[in-house]
């Protein structure tokens, strides 16, 4: 099955999956944000070397794995250069010879919780995407974001009993959904 | 005594639960929901697929971006489809 690209989508899709991919690894959210404009800017500079092999997801992933890499190239910070390996390679025809080897994965947890999570995180953006939009702003303002109610009423223009309305359905919807795929 | 003066619907003890689930429930809406538990299975049934649902969510760590930076996001690449067209 080849897949397609709409770009059109792509924040209501995957800006919160990516923000979340990348502040987990960098910690700072401003830095988060860059990155994932960067990502949406780089996908949509390489749309046509998209060949439909992969999810549009996954495609955009693997180009913002290569930003956070950058990323830690660029700030050279001492995180940065503890992170960068550097091997004696005893071959004679190379004698002293320093080589980078690789990256370091720069993130202090297992991969098995790394992956736990990752997989968490993609069943509840899953779930979350079949909520109308409404219900899915409210909960992601209040369970992700962690906002005041009446702050959220004032951004959605809604009224508080409205606004616990919108969350009961949606917590309904998500435990079932998420009871489904992930419980 | 009314009856609504410890008695609460379903549908009130389900909204008072997702309240809780926010640390936003009233010490006295705290109490009629225990109430409403200690006999209700429907509620209790609801209560203990909310707190499962928080503690995943929490376990989660789930960080997103705000419906501005969002609003933002999009417009730049809104932009910048346009810019290819």
């Amino acid at each position: 099955m080849k897949h397609e690209l709409n770009p059109e989508n792509w924040v209501d899709l995957y800006s919160d999956y990516l923000f979340n991919y990348t502040i987990s690894r960098v910690n700072e959210s401003e830095i988060a944000k860059d990155l994932v404009q960067e990502t949406f800017l780089a996908g949509l500079g390489a749309l046509k070397n998209f060949k439909g092999e992969a999810h549009e997801r996954t495609w955009l992933i693997a180009i913002l794995k290569r930003k956070i890499i950058d990323y830690y190239r660029k700030i050279n910070s001492n995180k940065g250069k503890a992170e960068v390996r550097i091997q004696f390679n005893s071959g004679d025809d190379n004698e002293g010879e320093w080589l980078e080897t690789n990256v370091a994965d720069p993130f202090d947890k297992t991969a098995e919780d790394e992956f736990e999570n990752q997989e968490l995180g993609a069943a509840i953006y899953s779930c979350l995407a079949k909520l109308n939009t409404k219900q899915a702003e409210a909960f992601k303002m209040k369970t992700i974001l962690g906002m005041e109610t009446e702050d959220i009423c004032n951004d959605l223009n809604i009224t508080t009993s409205n606004f616990w309305v919108l969350i009961h359905r949606a917590r309904t919807a998500m435990a079932e959904c998420l009871e489904k795929h992930w419980f | 005594m009314k009856k609504g003066f410890l008695f609460i619907s379903c549908e009130e003890a389900k909204h008072i639960c997702d309240k809780a689930q926010y640390g936003e429930a009233t010490i006295w809406e705290k109490f009629e929901l225990k109430l409403r538990l200690s006999w209700c299975h429907i509620t209790r049934s609801y209560a203990k697929k909310n707190q499962k649902l928080s503690e995943v969510l929490k376990k989660s760590n789930l960080k997103g971006m705000s419906l501005k930076d969002r609003e933002s996001l999009k417009l730049t690449i809104q932009q910048e489809l346009k810019k290819q067209h």
